[in-house]
């Protein structure tokens, strides 16, 4: 009988226990959510990861979780949202921040070498390669043996072969 | 002889090459906003919340915008010399508040000392984007015509001010 009651104290208790834990749930926050607007998210997406992030510059402004990408982030949803188009995002930013944010640089007079460097070095490469090997070929020329010489190299290659087997 | 000079010299060029790019700071992306107007901005004061700061308010002056943040480590080193600066009289500084809390703020400015003229408050970095700030701290040299003459990315230093700022900011006050 004591048993049992202690029992059924002991629930009370733990009820009463729980109950107290009730304002924790005052602590807690409604989830942030991750995209108001698919939509707006979904444009932005497209559009930060052709950007470059300055603060961690190996990262697309999409990929990266610096504060400054987070800022840029915020700032082209904000746009969207006021309707500019998408060039007119883009010409904001390299306004502010150059043509450096941009993973597609424009060709212009400072990217020339940027944009045909790679292959300007290729043709030199080519055409190196080319001339060596024509230059070469002049210089490797076929060297017949007289008859005399023909004997002579037979003779000692015979003589190895002899030197061998014995 | 020439054909072993020639890879000697390739080699000489690649290495003068690597070696102008060991002294460049991949940080360091030149602005485009250089010769370009200040971009415009009206913020609220961190000393007096009340009151607002225009750009135009600067308008007729030379004068100095350093972005900083109480959480900006950076900017613990440069803040010495700018409270030297600010002492000599030679330029007026503005201190533009990024993303910071106002006392916060105003606690570190009474600890490392506060050498701007007014501070204004940009907490939300809004007016950051539009002066295209990326890593406080930055400084900004803005002429009598509110054009931006020139921008320090990272903590200004005794060399900086010498060679480049101080001069630069006496030429721009010899213009009408």
């Amino acid at each position: 009988m004591k048993h049992q009651l202690n029992g059924v104290t002991k629930a009370v208790v733990l009820v009463f226990l729980l109950f107290l834990l009730i304002p924790m749930t005052g602590w807690s926050k409604e989830a942030v959510p991750v995209a108001e607007d698919p939509e707006v998210e979904k444009r932005m997406l497209t559009l930060t990861e052709n950007l470059r992030c300055l603060v961690c510059q190996n990262e697309t402004i999409a990929d990266s979780r610096a504060d400054f990408s987070n800022d840029i982030r915020r700032e082209i949803r904000e746009q969207i949202k006021a309707n500019k188009t998408d060039p007119e995002i883009i010409q904001f930013l390299v306004d502010r921040y150059g043509d450096f944010v941009l993973y597609n640089p424009p060709m212009k007079a400072t990217t020339i070498l940027l944009w045909f460097g790679p292959a300007a070095l290729l043709v030199f490469g080519l055409v190196s390669l080319i001339m060596y090997l024509r230059r070469r070929r002049v210089q490797i020329e076929e060297v017949s043996l007289s008859q005399a010489q023909l004997e002579k190299a037979e003779a000692l290659l015979n003589e190895d072969k002899k030197g061998k087997n014995v | 002889m020439m054909r072993y000079l020639i890879p000697l010299f390739a080699f000489l060029v690649l290495a003068a090459f690597l070696l102008v790019g060991l002294t460049l700071n991949p940080r360091q992306v030149p602005s485009p906003l250089i010769d370009k107007p200040a971009p415009k901005f009206q913020l609220s004061q961190l000393q007096e919340p009340d009151k607002i700061m225009s750009s135009d308010d600067n308008l007729g002056k030379v004068w100095m915008l350093n972005v900083w943040a109480s959480w900006c480590v950076a900017c613990r080193d440069e803040h010495p010399l700018l409270v030297q600066l600010a002492k000599t009289g030679i330029v007026p500084i503005y201190g533009l508040n990024y993303k910071d809390e106002r006392n916060t703020a105003m606690q570190w400015l009474k600890r490392y000392g506060d050498p701007y003229t007014i501070s204004i408050v940009d907490s939300d970095g809004k007016v950051g984007i539009d002066y295209g700030v990326y890593g406080v701290p930055e400084t900004y040299v803005i002429d009598k015509k509110g054009i931006i003459r020139h921008k320090q990315i990272g903590p200004v230093t005794v060399d900086s001010l010498e060679k480049t700022i101080i001069p630069l900011i006496k030429e721009l006050q010899q213009q009408a």
